[in-house]
């Protein structure tokens, strides 16, 4: 039978298959965070019982975590608290750790790639919905809930069942001025929020094959904002090369048996999907976010859409637009804006952060601007001083955080004040995600770095030398 | 963690008619550093439900006593966003049972049917039915019968049939969840993990 390349990895790990009910699946890799595993430990206390593969499951601290002075204690005594349980499980369970100021710390989607825990072909979970992101090695990657993560943490194993299949597949070169984060947040706003919710997404064609590793990292990252489990690419040599020498990337005999694999790792010629879209990349331009919803972009050149033009109840797209501030028919381009970050899983590798420094190079921060840049790991701050990027930032009047979730979901001190419009790079604009009462345009690196030197939402292209 | 075995529910409901209800809504980010279940209920909505000085918003729905009872009625695409559980958790700690609406997101709805929030998918049209019928009379009462799978309106006797998978309806009604499942085949798992290829 044709297989798709994501049957190919889910096949491979069921368990058994429960009559009319969902598979259990076997979990190759797993990462926990401070917020939602503390309750499923709590639950395996209760059960009396160990993690039965403490080898497979790795923890990183993050979402909770302060981005200034981390080498001094965590002030919050609710974030201490979790950090604390956090670490206690990890040692209790014999899981390796990496706290808050450990080298290999960061966020869980940064640092799980950076140290090979991401694997082609693997199953990887997490209780985070970004954990999406890992499906750019060809895994299936997909976001828990704290009941499943305690399955996983005691048996490995969770029960699902099996989505639908889509794919997505954009052809054709991408215009001058056009990320990875534009190609994704222009197929949400096409899909919406739920257009592939029940759905696996593959993306094909040769826009995400001429992508780097991070760029596929950025695509698949966002593949839960329009409803989708998770999405994958099909692994090919720059992911081999990506991933050969991580440290928990196999070697030798063991790669060799994991190539073996590997290489079955394609859709088949002919097999089918429930659902397919395709698209063309030439046609897709910078996209920014005018509402509460990822799904809410526009191309920038483009006016905010009426109310006729969307499909949707009107009285839930007008508080979206009062919410914001803005009004049907205008242009984004020009609106004031008063803070800027950078970071996240989405975008807060190195190759954002060069794409910024290299935008704001020469120029200087925006004084009504309050920037905020994150690195979303230990290893990418490091090579952000390496590279002589910090050099750059600090002359044009940036300054560096330490790595964090951060202002993606603001459980930390980086809250957005109420009613402050903020261009980041991250991954959602709900009402409220990056602090109470916070608005939210969401974008590429080098849109907030555009934005960061003119204080207002400015389409980059009008910055860059072509 | 067991919950209350769900068979059939009769309850007025609670009316939230806006599309595209996101996790963070049900509970924001900065509740979740709790390490214990609980209390989540209080901070249900909260920044929909309370003003930033913690006084009650008069016109939102949780603050009216015109409306109450067991079951939650939201606008399509229900729970999009975050994989929180937390959110499945203020729900049924606010003391709601079931969840109505025309769509959920996916990871919303594993969440709630893990901890015993039943999620009942309706037509577009039968969730315009049951928001008029609250509308008409705020107490009037619905009836979601699990074992038969029909969520009805008792004033008009409308009723539409729902989906679940059979196993899910099982744990449901039983009080199960997949954990003791799992822990009863570990050592079919075992056999299993020494054969992947990772
Ligand atoms: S950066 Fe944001 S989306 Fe990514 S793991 Fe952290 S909180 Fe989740």
């Amino acid at each position: 039978m044709k297989k798709t390349l994501f049957d190919k990895v889910w096949d491979k790990h069921i368990v058994q298959q429960i009559d009319q009910g969902p598979d259990v699946l076997f979990i190759d890799r797993h990462m926990v965070h401070e917020v939602t595993s503390p309750v499923a430990f709590l639950g395996l206390k209760n059960r009396d019982i160990k993690v039965m593969y403490p080898e497979r499951t790795f923890a990183t601290a993050d979402h909770n975590t302060p981005t200034i002075n981390q080498h001094l204690p965590v002030a919050d005594p609710l974030s201490a608290k979790q950090l604390d349980a956090l670490e206690k499980n990890a040692k209790e369970h014999g899981i390796s750790y990496w706290g808050l100021g450990h080298e290999k710390n960061g966020i869980v989607h940064v640092v799980g790639p950076e140290y090979g825990i991401t694997l082609p072909g693997a199953t990887i979970v997490c209780g985070d919905s970004h954990t999406s992101t890992h499906g750019a090695f060809g895994a299936i990657a997909f976001g828990i809930g704290t009941s499943e993560v305690e399955m996983v943490l005691s048996t490995q194993c969770i029960l699902q069942p099996k989505p639908k299949k889509m794919r997505i597949t954009i052809n054709g070169n991408l215009q001058f001025g056009v990320t990875p984060k534009d190609v994704a947040l222009f197929i949400i706003s096409q899909l919406t929020t739920s257009g592939a919710t029940g759905h696996f997404v593959e993306y094909a064609g040769d826009v995400f094959k001429n992508m780097s590793m991070e760029g596929r990292m950025t695509v698949c990252n966002l593949s839960i904002e329009m409803g989708a489990r998770g999405g994958m690419i099909a692994p090919d040599e720059k992911t081999f090369h990506y991933i050969k020498g991580r440290e928990f990337t196999p070697e030798g005999a063991d790669w060799d048996k994991a190539m073996g694999y590997w290489q079955e790792l394609f859709t088949d010629e002919g097999a089918s999907f429930d659902k397919e879209f395709i698209f063309d990349g030439a046609a897709i331009e910078p996209m920014i976010t005018f509402g509460t919803n990822p799904g809410m972009g526009i191309g920038i050149s483009k006016d905010i859409p009426t109310a006729d033009d969307i499909e949707g109840g009107a009285a839930t797209y007008q508080k979206a637009l009062d919410y914001m501030g803005f009004n049907e028919g205008e242009s984004m381009i020009g609106k004031s804006i008063d803070f800027v970050f950078v970071g996240s899983c989405t975008n807060g590798r190195i190759e954002d952060f060069r794409a910024f420094a290299e935008m704001v190079k020469g120029r200087k921060k925006a004084d009504n601007v309050t920037a905020w840049l994150v690195p979303g790991s230990h290893k990418v701050e490091k090579a952000i001083k390496e590279e002589g990027l910090l050099e750059i930032l600090q002359a044009s009047g940036f300054e560096l955080r330490e790595p964090g979730c951060s202002a993606c979901l603001a459980m930390n001190d980086d809250k957005v004040p109420i009613g402050k419009y903020a261009v980041s790079t991250s991954n959602r604009n709900f009402e409220g995600r990056q602090g109470p009462g916070s608005r939210t345009l969401l974008a590429s690196p080098i849109m907030a770095a555009a934005a960061a030197v003119t204080g207002k939402v400015t389409d980059p292209r009008t910055l860059m030398n072509s | 963690m067991a919950y209350d075995k769900f068979n059939i529910l009769k309850s007025s409901a609670v009316p939230l008619p806006i599309e595209n209800v996101d996790t963070d809504q049900i509970i924001p980010a900065r509740f979740l550093k709790a390490t214990e279940r609980v209390g989540f209920g209080d901070n249900l909505f909260r920044d929909w439900r309370y003003n930033s000085d913690d006084t009650p918003k008069k016109d939102f729905v949780l603050n009216n006593d015109t409306f109450s009872g067991k079951i939650l009625v939201g606008g399509k695409n229900f729970g999009s966003g975050s994989s929180r559980e937390h959110a499945a958790w203020a729900i049924y700690d606010y003391g709601f049972r079931c969840v109505v609406s025309s769509f959920f997101a996916d990871i919303f709805r594993n969440n709630c049917l893990n901890i015993g929030v039943l999620p009942v998918q309706v037509s577009p049209v039968f969730l315009e039915q049951i928001f008029a019928a609250i509308d008409a009379d705020p107490n009037s009462n619905f009836t979601v019968d699990l074992p038969h799978q029909k969520i009805s309106i008792d004033a008009s006797g409308a009723a539409e049939h729902f989906e679940i998978n059979p196993y899910k309806k099982e744990n449901m009604t039983n009080g199960f969840d997949d954990i003791d499942y799992l822990l009863n085949i570990k050592e079919d798992i075992r056999t299993f993990s020494k054969n992947t290829p990772l």
